[in-house]
């Protein structure tokens, strides 16, 4: 009976081992309810004011050697409120009749945004190796062992007790008082809150203040356990926690505990146990090895897909919400003649003058920086299709295109198979596995389907990537995942410039699909569907289907770009190019730029090969004033700058959900517009 | 001379881009019930609206007892403290709250702690049904109960002013009669009333005033008995035959 026993005890010290990091997920989970519950925004930038803080507290205690209580309530109960404040009043308070989905783009742009914004103004790095150190005296090294088979430190202890006492408190705040039903109140509809006599502006600030206060103690509580502060870290982590507030719908917050819990259990007890069965059974092995890391996402994935009830539940929609109208938009422009022919003869003035300095001017570097931004276009018109088109948010885009590069290397190294055969099989893949993927994830939809699509990046990124028959496996590790550059007859493509070429003829042909697209039935149906799904049901239209295509398109242009810029870079490069977190600034700066139409997607191809280069780091300016070198003083800024200018430009989906810059472009286009016909009107 | 509860002088407001009212001025006293009569789109509700601090003007001023309410800004909350309630058209409840935490967020501010059992039961008496359903959530109910739940609240607080917008859209003519019952009750009791109404009849029977609102414009004010022929006159569909 020793076995048995065994299991036992094994089976409690799993649970018991599984408890610390059940309670990470617990405390995240259960800030993240707490802001969905009282601002109605699913905020997945709460992992970037959970790192904020996290980096104030590192700074404060362990750089500036403050005391710990005193970086504790800086950190967290002032920094933290602050954010949550300045976020409410600048930004959120304008949202609050916005729908979930652009409050989630809103939110991905902070998150892109917040940390390198914190990171410049508090001139914060990373620091690996220095300890992170938790807020109990010796929390790390003083120990407490109650059942004899696990040893707790005094951080975790007051981790959990922190996470039991919160979700008490907060269930409290809810249930008993006016301020709990208010915030409520609030998110429903702020109109209506007011006609009840309540400031609604009010509690939405302390809802905010609160909150933010949460997750600033999660980010400081969290902490120890990174080597090193990086912000993408706490990302991945509200990722995980998102699983962990769906099992309580977000809006329960016992429910949300439970579930943080329950997914630290699971992990633990299923890494205790598949080592030794594996020993056991050889062919779990495989298994074993690369499930491991990325259970978390699996069982997010499986708790969006196989839970029927999650999806289903409609946004209640505002009564009130007529009385602030979102601006009209600017689509229906009726154009001038003449102004459309001047902006022809500009584009295609600006495309002769720009394109003959490259090819008569450039060096190695521009040539390959011009060449990433056609490519980069290309991927781009993947989010074009998809976000523009479908008003879906993808957030694996970055897994298809890598797809595509992956699909060109195995083929090239394994079967010699022509390059530009195997880009367009890589596209073919990147379709078939957008399509198969679209199957479960539609009936989710908005908010949901961006959360499934970006646990499926995470998954990919933690096992497929490892599997030999797609990352290269062990073999990558010693070698790269080299990529050869097309041939095709007597043209070699090893030729930059003739490289150049094939890209830019690439990205027309994709600009034409894309626009064909556009204009016919598929493109016509999605913008019904985007305008209203029940209306366009109610006509007959099938959304399932327009979906489904739009998804297998968007995936195999994205593959067809990952395939480009592999063969471009002659690697895949997969870390680098196209990481989940990747895909998220590649949906931000898309959306920044015109998602709508081609030429935002142009423009933003361009603004991410070339605007650290040409704006942050100077060289226009030195070009302009015909300068010898770079300006030293004034110039570089940091890279990192475009992170939040883009970030923050993406914060304006809401209200401009053609893009920012597509925005100011119909509004100047407008003003010409009427410009040219009061004169013609004055001639006649 | 004491100031009329609420004022509106020369206002103008709209949407966006879009106009809706164009210098209007209308004044309610203490005490009295002014009916608000238009056709389709005249601006009746953003006459209701701004009434209430809903939607700021873009000209003019909004006055309650004189002075300005919210500083250009829409503040309904400051409307409602100065006793200016609004039972807005359409079905205006939290759907995701029960019954009682709906008349619970307004009536524990206008009542207190102490006083938010004896409000909750004065409302249920009002309308049973509510009372049968008090821990439902008010998305489910039926329109016809969604507008009582949105009536209870503001007809229970008996505030000074009362702008209703549409009360009688959705309910059962018996309801409609009830409502309008209440409607009287509350104005004996010294409540001045702001009625916007298609069911020309019943309000007009109501009111000593009426105003009537075209194109954006008031174009006639006067006593409401003068008001019928005023209407036919001018060929309003006028729902109910005056």
């Amino acid at each position: 009976m020793t076995g048995s026993a065994d299991f036992f005890e094994d089976l409690f010290r799993g649970l018991l081992q599984g408890t610390p990091p059940g309670a990470v997920y617990a405390l995240i989970a259960l800030g993240f309810v707490l802001t969905y519950k009282t601002s109605g925004v699913f905020n997945l930038a709460f992992g970037a004011q959970a790192y904020i803080s996290a980096a104030m507290y590192f700074k404060a205690h362990t750089l500036w050697g403050w005391p710990k209580w005193a970086a504790l309530v800086v950190s967290a109960f002032v920094l933290a409120p602050l954010i949550g404040l300045v976020l409410e009043r600048l930004i959120f308070r304008h949202l609050r009749t916005a729908s979930a989905v652009s409050k989630l783009v809103v939110a991905i742009g902070l998150s892109v945004a917040l940390p390198e914004l914190f990171n410049q103004a508090a001139r914060f790095t990373a620091v690996a190796g220095r300890q992170i150190t938790g807020i109990m005296p010796d929390g790390s090294s003083v120990f407490y062992d109650p059942f004899g088979v696990y040893r707790f430190n005094r951080d975790e202890l007051a981790m959990m007790a922190v996470a039991l006492v919160a979700t008490l408190l907060l269930a409290a705040l809810f249930r008993f008082t006016m301020i709990g039903l208010a915030m409520r109140a609030v998110v429903e509809s702020p109109r209506m809150t007011e006609m009840s006599g309540i400031n609604a502006d009010r509690v939405s600030a302390f809802a905010w203040a609160l909150s933010s206060t949460f997750a600033g103690l999660a980010g400081v509580l969290i902490a120890p356990r990174f080597n090193s502060l990086v912000s993408t870290d706490f990302f991945t982590l509200v990722v995980i926690a998102v699983a962990a507030a769906a099992v309580g719908k977000l809006v329960s917050l016992p429910r949300a505990l439970l579930g943080g819990l329950g997914l630290g259990w699971f992990i633990a007890v299923f890494n205790t146990f598949l080592p030794r069965w594996s020993g056991d059974h050889t062919w779990l092995r495989p298994f074993q090895e690369n499930l491991t890391p990325s259970l978390p996402f699996v069982v997010l994935f499986a708790i969006l897909v196989l839970w029927r009830a999650i999806g289903r539940e409609r946004e209640a929609s505002d009564p009130l919400s007529g009385v602030d109208p979102p601006p009209p938009a600017l689509a229906a422009l009726e154009r001038h003649p003449k102004l459309t022919l001047f902006t022809r003869l500009f584009g295609v003035g600006f495309v002769a003058v720009v394109g003959s300095v490259v090819w008569f001017r450039a060096g190695v570097l521009w040539m390959h920086l011009v060449t990433t931004a056609v490519i980069m276009a290309v991927i781009y018109l993947s989010v074009t299709v998809i976000t523009g088109m479908a008003g879906q948010i993808s957030l694996c885009q970055g897994t298809f295109a890598a797809i595509g590069g992956f699909t060109i290397f195995q083929m090239a190294d394994r079967f010699n198979m022509s390059v530009l055969a195997a880009a367009l099989l890589g596209a073919g893949v990147a379709a078939a596995v957008g399509a198969v993927l679209s199957l479960p994830v539609l009936r989710l939809g908005g908010v949901w389907l961006a959360i499934a699509t970006l646990a499926f990046a995470f998954f990919f990124d933690a096992v497929m990537v490892k599997f030999s028959w797609v990352g290269g496996g062990t073999t990558a590790l010693l070698t790269g995942t080299r990529v050869p550059r097309p041939l095709i007859g007597p043209i070699d493509f090893a030729s930059d410039r003739a490289f150049l070429v094939l890209a830019v003829v690439v990205l027309v042909i994709v600009s034409i699909i894309v626009i064909q697209l556009r204009e016919g039935t598929v493109g016509r149906t999605l913008t019904a569907l985007r305008g209203s799904e029940v209306a366009a049901a109610s006509i007959g239209i099938s959304a399932a289907r327009a979906r489904i295509i739009a998804f297998a398109v968007s995936a195999a242009i994205a593959g067809l770009g990952g395939a480009l810029l592999s063969m471009h870079q002659q690697n895949v490069n997969y870390s680098t190019n196209f990481g989940p977190v990747n895909a998220l600034f590649w949906l931000v700066i898309v959306v920044a730029l015109g998602a709508r139409t081609v030429e935002g997607a142009i423009q933003a191809g361009a603004a991410f090969a070339l605007f650290e280069p040409l704006i942050l780091k100077g060289d226009l300016l030195v070009w302009i004033l015909r300068g010898e070198d770079h300006l030293p003083g004034l110039f570089p800024l940091s890279g990192s700058w475009r992170l939040v200018l883009f970030g923050m430009m993406a914060i304006q989906f809401a209200r401009h959900p053609e893009g920012l810059v597509e925005h100011g472009k119909r509004r100047s286009a407008a003003r010409i517009n009427r410009w040219l016909e009061a004169r013609e009107g004055a001639a006649s | 001379m004491i100031a009329p509860i609420l004022e509106l002088r020369d206002v103008e407001a709209g949407y966006g881009p879009f106009r809706a009212l164009f210098g209007v001025s209308l004044a309610v006293e203490a005490a009295e019930a002014v009916a608000l009569v238009g056709a389709n789109g005249a601006g009746k509700t953003t006459l209701a609206r701004v009434a209430s601090g809903l939607i700021a003007p873009s000209a003019g001023t909004v006055l309650v007892d004189g002075e300005e309410v919210g500083s250009g800004r829409p503040s309904a909350w400051r409307f409602v403290r100065a006793g200016v309630a609004h039972a807005p058209e359409g079905r205006s409840v939290f759907a995701s709250l029960t019954v009682e935490e709906n008349l619970a967020l307004s009536f524990q501010r206008a009542f207190g702690r102490a006083g938010l059992a004896g409000a909750l039961d004065r409302a249920y008496e009002l309308f049973p049904r509510l009372g049968e359903r008090r821990t439902q959530v008010a998305g489910t109910l039926s329109g016809g109960e969604q507008r009582m739940l949105s009536l209870a609240r503001v007809l229970v607080e008996s505030p000074r002013l009362l702008i209703a917008d549409e009360l009688s859209l959705g309910l059962a003519p018996m309801i409609v009669d009830q409502v309008f019952e209440t409607l009287s009750r509350i104005r004996a009791a010294g409540t001045a009333l702001l009625i916007v109404e298609q069911q020309v009849g019943h309000a007009l029977e109501l009111c000593d005033r009426a105003a009537v609102l075209e194109h954006g414009s008031i174009t006639w004010q006067g006593p409401s008995d003068e008001a019928g022929a005023v209407l036919e006159s001018r060929l309003f569909e006028t729902g109910t035959a005056p």
